[in-house]
């Protein structure tokens, strides 16, 4: 028996398959279009790795930068990089979570300041982080020298705390809000202050959330640049803070421990002294014309790259660790 | 037995008393955190308001005439004989964003729909959080990628090699800045394409539609207001990127409209006066601030209207 097919029904089926077929490019074009950025990702990773990995090892992450490449070290980088990431969490978390709190729990919403207060957060997410390196030159080097001494690791740790500060309190609300309601509702009935309430329920439910949304803007403070060379952090430091050992360098150039300094005052000695970065020394040895610096460079970004994988790595532990308890 | 209670009564007063203070001091505490933002983006406007005005009154003071920032095509506030042509760091930097928005827009809004529409769930699992990587690298290594891998890439890609590309240029800048900018605008439009209810998509496809034709006739058109809000949003942060441009596009002090070649943008020129020793109180100090005005109020505007779009245009289910 023999199908006969009509006039219409062969023109359906012509354009029903252009039509599958530009469905299916479409595809195509889309998965492609997912992959061009992670191909770029590949490709820098592979260049990096490539170019860095002869420079990185035990010298390089011990000794002070040189102006011979094969002598270049990261130390006062990476020992500057560390002081921030202690310091950032000291000023922007009690700053950011606490905000967050009034926001989600104590603000009236319907208040016209307390709208301003949210458009005012998420407008200063937007504002470019060489902004804040404007506003922490006049405000944390300028104005507040007698206390940060100028361009020292006080002042660059006050201008990165300000920058994440919108980051930590969008992260820490988002983690607020996911908490349900009836926990607090439950409170609430059985007679809890807002504040009660707020930390014996809410707080202790929120906290795996708050946790890695804090730790990941963390991670994107110590990865900025701008900032840090806006305020004039130094490209070129040799030595280190006085806080908790105090250094010198040997004839050969390795840094040895001078003596154990613990006090209050070498403390604040150690946080109104000069600094660099981990990301200031990559932009200063690849802005150099020689091909040995860029080696160099790159042994910096894997450096640079292990210290956000360590942090992102903690952060998702910490996740996983707390919401099994929970 | 009486006494007891009363006794009771007065600890559980005092308890009560207490919880209600500690709960008055949170509330204001954390008020005064709040409202800590309010200062810093007042702290912000004024600082770049009050430079801007003393970079105005220097001008004056060394006989320069302000119109000279409209008219001059040359910006070398640093030079003996500075000029000061505001024109050469705004093409600058709308040059390389420009270029960035070329590649983001397009790859980002269709990485989107890939990951919203097609992609299996499993499959999206593991893209996604992929993707957002590139958000996470640190924009200095992207700026070593672009002046020392996409440039000498350019310079065999394209004919004429050094010669014609520069080995400080636009182009490459620009290019690894979309690279950066793809999971912005790719996760901002995701969130948009998702909120389409699948009941739309549902009558597409009832009516006979592919895939294909319900993306592009239903699902893109109901999420505009939001892939658009993501598109400016993806301007705004181009205008601000700071280290790649500083890396590798240059700082060219002429006013020069060719990709290949190389071009200083508003950021880059901030980043190259804070590297020198420039005293506090001269003109070229006042002279970042004023870019540091100019480029606040280009991202604050394109911010507003990133968020006024979403407000205005959202469709509601």
């Amino acid at each position: 028996m023999t199908v006969t097919i009509s006039p219409t029904e062969v023109n359906f089926r012509a354009n029903h398959d252009r039509r599958k077929l530009t469905t299916n490019i479409f595809l195509v074009v889309t998965f492609l279009a997912t992959i061009f950025g992670l191909f770029f990702l590949g490709l820098l990773l592979y260049d990096v790795f490539q170019k860095g990995w002869s420079y990185f090892n035990w010298n390089f992450l011990t000794k002070f930068p040189s102006r011979n490449p094969s002598e270049a070290g990261i130390l006062s980088a990476l020992v500057g990089s560390i002081w921030l990431m202690f310091l950032i969490p000291f000023f922007a978390f009690p700053l950011g979570i606490g905000a967050a709190i009034y926001m989600e729990e104590y603000a009236d919403r319907d208040f016209w300041i307390n709208r301003m207060l949210e458009i005012n957060i998420s407008n200063l997410a937007g504002v470019p982080s060489i902004i804040y390196g404007l506003l922490g030159l006049e405000l944390y080097v300028r104005l507040l020298e007698p206390l940060t001494k100028g361009r020292t690791l006080l002042a660059g740790a006050l201008t990165l705390s300000t920058l994440v500060l919108p980051v930590v309190i969008i992260a820490t609300r988002e983690a607020i809000r996911a908490v349900p309601r009836d926990i607090r509702e439950a409170a609430y009935s059985v007679g809890c202050t807002t504040w009660q309430t707020t930390w014996y329920h809410v707080l202790p439910m929120a906290f795996p959330g708050i946790l890695t949304g804090t730790i990941l803007a963390l991670a994107r403070a110590i990865g900025e640049t701008a900032p840090l060379i806006t305020i004039g952090a130094l490209t070129f430091i040799a030595f280190l803070p006085p806080w908790p050992v105090t250094t010198a360098v040997n004839e050969e150039g390795v840094v040895i421990v001078e003596k154990v300094s613990l006090g209050l005052n070498s403390f604040i000695q150690a946080l109104q002294t000069p600094f660099t970065a981990l990301p200031i020394q990559i932009f200063n040895w690849a802005s150099r014309p020689q091909a040995e610096f860029h080696a160099v460079s790159a042994a910096g970004i894997i450096a640079l790259l292990l210290v956000l994988v360590a942090m992102n790595s903690v952060a998702i532990f910490l996740r996983a660790l707390l919401q099994v308890r929970k | 037995m009486a006494v007891q209670s009363t006794r009771g009564f007065a600890a559980y007063e005092a308890q009560r008393l207490r919880s209600k203070w500690m709960d008055r001091i949170m509330r204001v505490l954390t008020g005064a955190f709040a409202y800590f933002s309010i200062i810093v983006t007042v702290g912000i406007t004024l600082i770049l308001i009050y430079e801007t005005y003393h970079f105005f009154n220097e001008l004056a003071e060394q006989g320069i005439s302000w119109t000279q920032i409209f008219t001059e095509t040359e910006w070398t506030p640093l030079f003996e004989v500075p000029k000061f042509g505001v024109v050469v760091i705004v093409v600058g930097t709308l040059m390389t964003t420009i270029i960035a928005m070329v590649v983001a827009l397009p790859i980002g809004l269709l990485s989107a729909i890939f990951l919203s529409e097609y992609a299996p769930p499993k499959l999206r699992a593991v893209l996604k959080p992929t993707l957002e990587i590139l958000a996470g690298v640190p924009t200095v290594v992207y700026g070593f990628f672009a002046l020392l891998v996409i440039t000498p890439i350019l310079q065999k890609m394209i004919p004429g090699g050094d010669a014609v590309v520069a080995g400080l240029n636009a182009l490459s800048a620009g290019f690894v800045m979309g690279i950066m900018i793809i999971p912005l605008v790719a996760s901002l439009s995701e969130d948009a394409i998702y909120a389409v209810p699948n009941l739309l998509r549902e009558g597409s496809y009832a009516l006979g539609a592919t895939k294909f034709e319900t993306i592009v006739n239903v699902v893109l058109p109901s999420a505009l207001s939001g892939i658009i809000s993501a598109f400016i949003l993806a301007v705004s942060r181009a205008v601000g990127e700071t280290m790649i441009v500083a890396l590798a596009a240059g700082q060219s002090p002429i006013l020069n409209f060719n990709p290949l070649d190389s071009v200083m943008t508003i950021t880059a020129f901030i980043v190259q006066v804070s590297l020198g020793d420039t005293p506090t109180g001269t003109l070229p100090f006042f002279t970042i601030f004023f870019g540091g005005f100019l480029l606040f109020v280009m991202t604050l505007i394109l911010n507003v209207l990133a968020d006024w779009f979403v407000r205005r245009y959202r469709l509601m289910y």
